[in-house]
């Protein structure tokens, strides 16, 4: 599989996600700059996480305007795969790639801490190495994991199965207590329409090696190398 | 700020510079100077950059050893790690700006001392802090906590790097100035090392990264000087941090060096051009001549004067090799980054300064530097508090375990830590909340980091509080299974002018000396914070360390959690009776009310026997679970680990029954809990009997309860709640 990671001004866990992808699926991905217009020929694309131009305006709204967007936008749009995380989900939102919003969180603070989540959608590229229902432990670190749309969004995006991940206790149960940051029906990650382009808040590029206290990640990359 | 118009005594009290000592720049230079030179000569002989105070005790400091590149005086220290690879390091405060303005004061200490290190050209790979406020119901205390923690996770999570560990305490002597300590350490190539001494002549002086604006003007000026109740009207020369060009300024600079463009590199921090400028020819034995026109400027009409004493963040100067110049700038504008050529090197030993057509300075550059006063001041020793005598027993001492994990300067710092990034780059192989912060650095080798310092033992006794820290820093290191290799040291006391303050920074540094010595663990950087007073209180002496280890083999490491239940519970490096000394224990405070008596004494060389005696059988592979003992002693040592792990433990009554205070919480130094499966604890105690390392089996793991000899078992979840609570709803308050 062949994949690229993007790099904005200010993203910081571009080598966190290029190592993981290259620790599991053997092939090192390109690094693709955003004022960059034409993406190399590859599989994946990946928006990683990070501060990109600082959050200052909306986290991801300055990025989502960067010259490689359109070839992003292109490469979802013929069904190539694009995964955003964290401010990655951010950007593919405020490019209207993915529907809603990220706000801040619940608590306005930043949060970084392992929570769990359910997998509710495991038929896609990025989840198929999991089982639908399967609770994974993961890392969170943002200040903006808010997911918020409104009530019609939110309908077609329960409705085509459309949410990937849920926030859940260990036992695998949504509560106030488990979601880290207030979204919405403890919404962690979604698919668009085609379930090819996949926006997560978690880092699972961040639990790939038992030396780094487990390996519930790694099931993504694998199922994307697959 | 605007330059006054003329130099009368006033001007120069308010720049901090005493009537003898702008006697001694007349004499320097032969003339009056100019409010720009006024300004320069400030900036370069207050307490902050010159270290008039402290510098002929901290050439007292071993600051050499096998591993050390490169000790005090650059950037941050240089520590030899093998296969071609170092780690550079280094502590620096904030005190001053934060306790002003915490968020902003926080970040832009992180983000200074982020830039100390990849300034050397290293990649920054660990952060920690070490935060010390008032009491928790002093009505500032709140704020300051909220801005300052705030602010550190602000700049470092945007910028990057994990924060793995840290401390924070809260004592009343902090209510006027609190201290914000910065540690950040990177990774470099050995053959890939940047220093600050310029060498050319004629060749460009460039200035890279954020524009110059009028925030910061005196920042260093007053780092010098007490406060008072008008210290608040100095909020403007608090700067504001932007980790987003810090993030780009970082990656441009690796890109620069990486390129070979760099001769000299430094960052413009405290006292921003003036300070870079100066050291960077001085150390090069050359000139340096600044056009001022070419400095890009955030407003307009900035004079001389404003831009030699500005700090805005995220600046860097360098020395380029004029055929790679262009290379150079297209990196910087790819970045978005501003780039200008500002001055030159010369072989004139002069600091000229230009600005609009006219020589603002014209000053004799090394003088700048070498002829800054050195005082050696008046010290006096305060007589040593009186030992405590008497029996201290307790009606449970599991009641008062629960008491202290609650108590606000022994609660969990979740709170704290959950906003700091600890997992950014994928390479944290320990969090905090155990005895060390670990970081990977290659496939198999790691980094481990602790901060640490006793403030109340200091306060007692700031010789033996000092060799405390060293230890303790020492021991959290070894307790991870690492080798400690040197320190950084974070100086923060109160006005050196009172005799009895110089006492205890000398006292400080004494301390530090012999630990370091002893120990082997030399101090390659560091930073002196004086004058935390505030209307003439000051801080408990804080002569806060931190400490970093190497892990040669990352399978060989230990944690804190109980591992399974029926492992065995040795103490090691423990007297007979397990625990006695309650002078300045957290118990005689939390549960007496008292802070009282003397800090227990630290035994280097027995420190160092049982350490390595640890450290090895941790490599040897004996054991399952290791935790050093510090504040709170063997009761809150063995709850630390009963609540990383949700294993509890049954521990034997101590031989005198009637000492179970002294043995639970006493705080006697040099002192490991570990615990072994039953396979291994022949093999512990062969080791510990060979090396003269006192150990004794004092329990057993399992069950889901804690007891303490004689008490009632207490539930893990019971003292994680108590641990937990406190933070929490303190900050919702």
């Amino acid at each position: 599989m062949k994949s690229a990671v993007v790099v904005f001004p200010g993203s910081n866990r571009d080598r966190d996600v290029q190592v993981a992808l290259e620790t599991v699926t053997g092939q090192e991905p390109a690094r693709v700059w955003y004022a960059e217009t034409e993406l190399p020929k590859v599989d994946l694309v990946v928006l990683p996480g990070g501060f990109s131009y600082g959050d200052y305006l909306r986290s991801g709204a300055i990025a989502a305007r960067a010259p490689m967007m359109r070839a992003i936008a292109d490469h979802a749009a013929r069904g190539g795969l694009v995964l955003g995380v964290c401010n990655g989900f951010q950007i593919l939102c405020e490019a209207g790639l993915l529907p809603g919003v990220l706000m801040r969180n619940a608590s306005l603070k930043f949060i970084c801490r392992e929570v769990h989540l359910r997998v509710e959608a495991a038929d896609t590229p990025f989840t198929r190495r999991y089982a639908k229902g399967q609770v994974i432990r993961t890392p969170v670190a943002h200040g903006d994991g808010n997911y918020r749309c409104d009530d019609e969004t939110l309908a077609r995006l329960r409705g085509e199965n459309r949410v990937a991940f849920r926030y859940v206790d260990a036992s695998g149960n949504t509560t106030v207590d488990a979601n880290p940051n207030g979204s919405l029906d403890s919404i962690a990650g979604i698919l668009n329409e085609k379930r090819n382009v996949l926006g997560l808040m978690p880092h699972p590029e961040n639990l790939i090696e038992p030396l780094q206290g487990g390996i519930d990640g790694r099931a993504l990359f694998e199922g994307l190398a697959a | 700020m605007n330059a006054p118009a003329r130099i009368t005594p006033t001007v120069i009290a308010a720049h901090g510079l005493r009537p003898d000592e702008y006697d001694r720049i007349l004499a320097l230079i032969g003339r009056e100077p100019t409010m720009t030179e006024l300004g320069i000569f400030s900036a370069m002989w207050n307490e902050h950059c010159s270290y008039k105070s402290s510098k002929k005790w901290l050439r007292t400091l071993p600051t050499t050893g096998e591993r050390v590149i490169c000790g005090p005086g650059e950037n941050a220290g240089v520590v030899d790690i093998g296969d071609g690879l170092a780690v550079i390091f280094k502590m620096e405060s904030h005190n001053h700006p934060s306790f002003i303005e915490p968020y902003q004061g926080a970040a832009t200490g992180v983000g200074g001392i982020l830039r100390d290190v990849f300034t050397m050209g290293a990649r920054p790979i660990a952060a920690m802090n070490a935060l010390r406020f008032g009491a928790p119901d002093h009505p500032r205390t709140r704020h300051l906590v909220g801005g300052v923690v705030a602010g550190v996770g602000g700049y470092g999570n945007s910028f990057g790097v994990p924060t793995v560990g840290g401390e924070v305490n809260f004592h009343r002597g902090y209510n006027g100035n609190i201290l914000v300590n910065a540690f950040a350490a990177g990774i470099a190539r050995t053959d890939a090392i940047f220093y600050s001494k310029a060498s050319g002549v004629g060749l460009p002086v460039v200035y890279l990264g954020s524009k110059t604006g009028r925030d910061g003007i005196h920042g260093a000026s007053m780092a010098s000087a007490e406060f008072d109740d008008a210290s608040e009207e100095k909020r403007p020369t608090v700067q504001v941090g932007d980790p987003f060009s810090e993030k780009l300024l970082l990656e441009a600079c690796l890109e620069l060096m990486a390129s070979g463009a760099v001769v000299a590199i430094q960052d413009m921090g405290a006292a921003g051009l003036t300070c870079s400028a100066v050291e960077m020819g001085a150390k090069g034995d050359l000139g340096i001549e600044l056009d001022l026109d070419k400095v890009p400027c955030r407003e307009a009409g900035m004079t001389a004067y404003e831009m030699m004493l500005s700090e805005s963040q995220e600046r860097m100067l360098m020395v380029l090799r004029p055929e790679q110049e262009l290379e150079a700038e297209a990196i910087f504008r790819k970045w978005g980054l501003d780039f200008a050529i500002v001055g030159r090197t010369t072989d004139d030993l002069r600091f000229r300064v230009l600005h609009k057509g006219k020589v603002e300075a014209d000053l004799p550059i090394k003088d700048l530097g070498d002829q800054a006063p050195e005082y050696d001041r008046p010290h006096s020793k305060k007589p040593p508090p009186l030992p405590l005598v008497g029996d201290f027993a307790s009606r449970d001492v599991g009641e008062d375990l629960l008491k202290i994990l609650a108590a606000p300067d022994m609660s969990s710092r979740r709170w704290v830590w959950e906003q700091y990034d600890t997992l950014i780059r994928g390479d944290t192989m320990q969090r905090p909340g155990g005895d060390a912060g670990i970081v990977r650095v290659t496939a198999t080798k790691a980094l481990a980091f602790s901060a640490d310092v006793t403030p109340r033992y200091c306060a007692a006794d700031a010789f033996e509080g000092a060799k405390q820290a060293v230890a303790e820093c020492w021991r959290n290191l070894t307790a991870v299974g690492a080798e400690p290799l040197a320190v950084t040291d974070n100086l923060n006391f109160g006005n050196p002018e009172k005799p009895e303050i110089m006492g205890e920074l000398v006292d400080g540094i004494r301390g530090i000396g012999e630990a370091c010595r002893a120990l082997a663990f030399p101090v390659v950087s560091g930073n002196v914070s004086l004058y935390n007073e505030t209307n003439g209180t000051a801080i408990p002496p804080t002569p806060a360390i931190a400490g970093v280890g190497l892990i040669d083999d990352l399978a060989r490491t230990a944690t804190i959690g109980f591992k399974a239940g029926g492992d065995a519970i040795y103490l090691v490096g423990a007297p007979a009776n397990w625990g006695q000394h309650l002078g300045q224990s957290v118990w005689l405070r939390e549960i007496r009310g008292e802070e009282a008596g003397l800090p227990p004494p630290v035994d280097l060389a027995h420190e160092k026997r049982v350490g390595d005696c640890v450290r090895a059988a941790i490599r040897a592979g004996l054991l399952s679970a290791v935790h050093d003992l510090s504040d709170g002693g063997l009761a809150v040592a063995l709850a630390e680990m009963a609540m990383a792990s949700g294993i509890g433990a049954v521990i034997e009554t101590p031989a005198n029954a009637r000492a179970l205070v002294p043995a639970f919480f006493g705080e006697e130094q040099g002192r490991y809990l570990v615990t072994v499966d039953a396979g291994n604890a022949e093999a512990l105690a062969r080791r510990a009997a060979a090396a003269n390392v006192a150990i004794v089996r004092i329990g057993e793991t399992g069950g889901n309860e804690l007891k303490l000899g004689p008490a009632r078992g207490i539930p893990v979840a019971s003292l994680r709640k108590a641990h937990e609570s406190w933070f929490p709803a303190f900050m919702a308050r």
